[in-house]
């Protein structure tokens, strides 16, 4: 359990890229922690060096188009052919080999969806510019994470990947000797002997359960990895190594707690609240059988075995984390999608118009639909002087038109310090909540920066999701010091990060103005207001349409200096219920 | 470029081998709405939600291997019902004899990229390039018609074509102007949409369109899991040997929809059976009708299902849940959730 050397977690991750390489689609793929550099580079070189030779490998830009990623016309061949001719996709030409996805931070949770789809369905079906098309891509999916603090990649992907391997803190010197020690493990013998394989799977499923691994995919990949490395080893059956590297690899970094310790597995804690209510099919007789027995087995047991292997495989600053009981750290992913779906969003094509291309983008395609059914008609009337495979007229101009989306995002600053704290902190999760409900229809989004103790916590990234708000509002604490320095700060990060995005941000900032904590977290009033005023004025100096209701008992003249600062509206609102806070934030938003 | 090519319902590999919808573990709620959509397709639609990784789209493409052939009439694009009037479709219009076979009911895949001229319909690329004519090339509508339309991640597919979607399914026409053509086919068929609320919701005026909107969760009983998991690995060692162990379970079950189909026509609600449909609509709220005739229609289509030809309390408590959870007023700060009110509401008034 304890945290591995550098030296132990490369031999691990070269390991994980011999198993990789062996099968990349049975292993889905991987979500690879590192920075660009050597040692990142040295583990991809493992990989590609143990493909076999002519195994296709594609790398896939995070901000790819639809035409190149999944398929469409090849426009140059159809040109010169005079016929359409459609041109395979990215994903299908690395069928039978990997997609190494660089950045995969910034995906967009649409070109995560299309990754997945073809996960799922080892095909990529193309439905685009006059073609139908379904062709094999069968591929294991790299996912070359470089994200800080809270970015990662969608959820959606990485939840479908077997691997999470992170070399963040590798140096050079760890890899160096580690790399000769490896052993050659060539294409696995996938001719198994069908065995029995109930135990192993209860074990693996009980190993999840004790590490609150709740999608089904952790054990599912869990097993699938189990046998691709009895395969890779030359054996038909499952064995107990097997089964405890594979927990290693698999469930290790999807784990969520820490396992209960005199009881790892059944009825230690209550099941999580179920959403439907479920009738429950009778267990099945055999599965019963195998749960109980596995729960008599002397120590030990097979269980502890691949539980302490999984374990063993939680990255340390995770474990320290679990341990204390803090928030899943798979938790903490989620909510990057929305930030992501922004940058994605700033002017979507959304079809094409007879234009001027030199008041827009020329859509090739459609000025050419728009040419392709005269063609005959004009080649006739030009005569056969005409060398051309296709005449194009002016009136088939068609330039392509975007939707530019200015989605405006309501930033929550929330002071959450002192005795007033619980009472504003509910009310800004209401007036969170009814936003959320009420912008379904423009599609806003709203986040939540909560300022206390010593720092700002960003407790909910920009989302338009309920379900996620709920989820992040739950359980916010309140009490401390007021660091409103650093809470105007973090309130200015996301509202740059939403700007970034295309995105329109309002912040609203509820607080009574008066700072007792600094930026650098050391608590005294003078130096914390001195702060706090020079980070209103940095908030002035961008530019952000913003609103300070004061929730003081009485209105504050401090509340309102900072407000004027921060160049926002002031709004005393001693009384605010969650009903009029949200009307009063919408009036401002409308005016923003 | 090969127009008729391989499509999700022709029979490609993958589709011998589909997982059985008869192998799939717990999900009760989602199996009973897809099939009470196979039974009645007027039910309009089913919308699945719900946790990552718990079998949705394995569910939906399963059914296409039970929903029984159907009879279509041989070249058009529309695989119209021969015996249907013909004046509905561009194709069968003015054919005095129109020849007919048995075909599978189309499961059609609506793939995330697709663009708008594939899915209405547009002109005929090919046609045009070569002959210089100007012919209309069917879309994926066309060929959903009389089946199924399934989008995975309903929510991330872009809005203008969810819109369209709505519209085609709820008239059962789609209408095509672009390009200099007019025309008008017949697209029916039954949407099913999934996806995961974290990725982002649906419009409450989206969501009222389906019919049946179920919630699926992971389960969290361990020897489900087990089962699930078991089976899975079951099937990718060896999905041929795993089909084949269903195929007797799927046969009864394909045969399930048969008989309900036929026994449809014939089931009558009792009085006292409408009347507490309505005042469970009453006590919940819901806005306008659609939620008290899709409560009959799948409770008619449930109790076909369950042999019986007069619906009772009992079928009406089972599918309220789907039937009315997503067309209540939202109130964001009732933290039970839309589910634990009908819930409330089908104890307090069907009790």
């Amino acid at each position: 359990m304890t945290p591995e050397p550098g030296a132990g977690r490369w031999a691990d991750a070269i390991r994980v890229a011999a198993l990789l390489a062996a099968d990349p689609q049975a292993c889905v793929g991987i979500r690879l922690r590192a920075g660009a550099g050597p040692v990142r580079d040295a583990w991809l070189r493992h990989l590609t060096d143990r493909l076999a030779t002519g195994t296709p490998v594609r790398r896939c830009p995070p901000g790819i188009g639809d035409d190149r990623l999944l398929g469409g016309l090849d426009l140059a061949a159809t040109l010169s052919a005079g016929r359409p001719v459609a041109q395979a996709g990215l994903l299908a030409e690395a069928d039978g080999g990997l997609v190494v996805v660089p950045m995969a931070e910034r995906l967009s949770p649409g070109t995560a969806a299309r990754l997945a789809a073809a996960l799922d369905t080892g095909t990529v079906a193309v439905a685009r510019d006059g073609f139908f098309e379904t062709r094999a891509a069968r591929f294991g999916l790299v996912l070359l994470d470089e994200g800080l603090d809270d970015e990662a990649p969608p959820v959606a992907l990485t939840e479908r990947l077997a691997f999470d391997v992170d070399l963040r803190d590798l140096a050079l010197r760890d890899i160096d000797g580690a790399t000769a020690s490896d052993p050659a493990r060539r294409t696995p013998d996938r001719a198994m002997e069908p065995d029995d394989a109930s135990e192993a799977v209860a074990t693996l499923c009980a190993a999840a359960e004790a590490l609150g691994v709740a999608s089904l995919r952790g054990p599912l990949l869990a097993v699938r990895i189990a046998r691709l490395i009895a395969a890779c080893d030359g054996r038909s059956m499952l064995a107990e190594p097997d089964l405890a590297e594979a927990a290693r690899f698999v469930l290790g970094p999807r784990a969520t707690r820490m396992p209960a310790p005199e009881q790892p597995g059944d009825d230690a804690e209550p099941p999580p609240p179920q959403a439907s209510p479920e009738d429950e099919r009778p267990p099945d007789a055999s599965a019963d059988e195998a749960a109980s027995e596995r729960q008599q087995a002397e120590p030990p047991s097979l269980d502890d075995v691949v539980l302490a292997a999984a374990l063993a495989a939680i990255p340390p600053g995770l474990l320290a984390a679990l341990a204390a009981g803090q928030a899943p750290a798979r938790g903490g992913k989620v909510g990057k999608a929305g930030a992501a779906a922004a940058a994605a969003r700033q002017g979507r094509p959304i079809g094409a118009r007879a234009g001027d291309p030199r008041r827009g983008r020329l859509s090739l395609l459609a000025t050419l639909r728009a040419a392709a059914p005269w063609q005959a008609l004009r080649r006739s009337e030009t005569g056969a002087g005409e060398a051309r495979a296709i005449i194009v007229r002016p009136e088939d101009i068609r330039i392509t038109r975007y939707r530019q989306r200015t989605e405006s995002t309501t930033i929550f600053a929330v002071d959450a310090s002192g005795s007033a704290a619980l009472e504003r902190l509910a009310e800004a999760k209401g007036a969170v909540e009814l936003l959320l409900a009420e912008a379904y229809v423009r599609r806003d989004r709203v986040a939540l920066v909560a300022f206390r103790g010593r720092a700002a916590e960003l407790v909910l990234p920009p989302t338009r999701s309920l379900v996620r708000a709920k989820r992040g509002l739950a359980g916010l604490p309140g009490g401390g010091g007021t660091p409103l320095a650093a809470g105007l700060d973090a309130a200015a990060d996301v509202a740059l990060a939403v700007r970034r995005g295309g995105g329109t941000p309002v912040v609203v900032l509820l607080t009574d103005g008066r700072a007792n904590v600094d930026r650098t977290g050391t608590p005294g009033r003078p130096r914390a207001s001195e702060d706090a005023r020079a980070a209103a004025l940095r908030f002035r100096a961008a530019g952000y349409a913003a609103i300070l209701i004061d929730t003081a008992p009485r209105p504050q003249d401090s509340a309102r200096a900072l407000a004027e600062a921060m160049g926002a509206r002031y709004l005393p609102l001693p009384q605010a219920d969650a009903r009029k806070l949200s009307a009063a934030v919408r009036a401002a938003g409308e005016a923003a | 470029m090969n127009r008729r090519d391989h499509t999700l319902e022709s029979s490609s590999p993958e589709r011998v081998t589909t997982f059985p919808f008869t192998a799939i573990v717990a999900q009760d709620e989602m199996r009973q709405a897809l099939l009470i959509a196979a039974v009645d397709p007027s039910v309009g639609g089913v919308l699945v939600f719900g946790d990552r990784g718990t079998g949705k789209s394995t569910a939906i493409r399963a059914l296409a291997g039970l929903l029984p052939r159907m009879r279509a009439v041989v070249g058009c694009p529309y695989a119209c019902d021969p015996a249907a009037p013909a004046e509905a479709c561009p194709h069968c219009a003015g054919k005095l004899e129109r020849k007919s076979a048995l075909v599978p009911v189309p499961v059609v895949d609506l793939p995330l990229g697709a663009t708008e001229d594939r899915v209405v319909g547009a002109l005929d690329l090919q046609r045009a390039l070569a002959l210089g004519e100007k012919a209309f090339e069917p879309g994926l509508l066309a060929r959903a018609n009389r089946g199924f339309l399934y989008i995975d991640e309903v929510n991330l597919l872009e809005d203008h074509l969810v819109d369209l979607l709505l519209d085609v399914a709820a008239s059962g026409v789609n209408t095509v102007e672009r390009e200099g053509l007019s025309i008008r086919h017949p697209a029916r068929f039954v949407l099913v949409g999934s996806g995961n609320p974290e990725e982002g919701e649906l419009r409450p005026q989206l969501l009222d369109r389906f019919g049946l909107a179920v919630e699926v969760a992971t389960p969290t009983d361990i020897a489900t899991r087990i089962d699930v998991v078991r089976r899975r690995d079951a099937y990718e060692r060896d999905p041929a040997a795993f089909c084949a162990t269903y195929s007797k379970a799927e046969r009864a079950q394909a045969k399930q929809i048969t008989l309900a189909r036929e026994r449809l026509p014939a089931v009558t609600i009792p009085d006292a059976v409408l009347e507490a449909c309505a005042r469970l609509c009453l006590a919940l709220g819901t806005d306008g009708l659609r939620g008290e005739l899709t409560l009959m229609r799948t409770a008619r289509a449930l109790a076909a299902l369950d042999g019986t030809h007069d619906v009772t309390i009992d079928h009406v408590r089972r599918i309220a849940p789907a039937a009315l959870r997503h067309r209540l007023r939202r109130n964001p700060l009732d933290e039970a959730g839309s589910t634990a009110r009908v819930a409330r509401a089908v104890a307090e008034v069907l009790a």
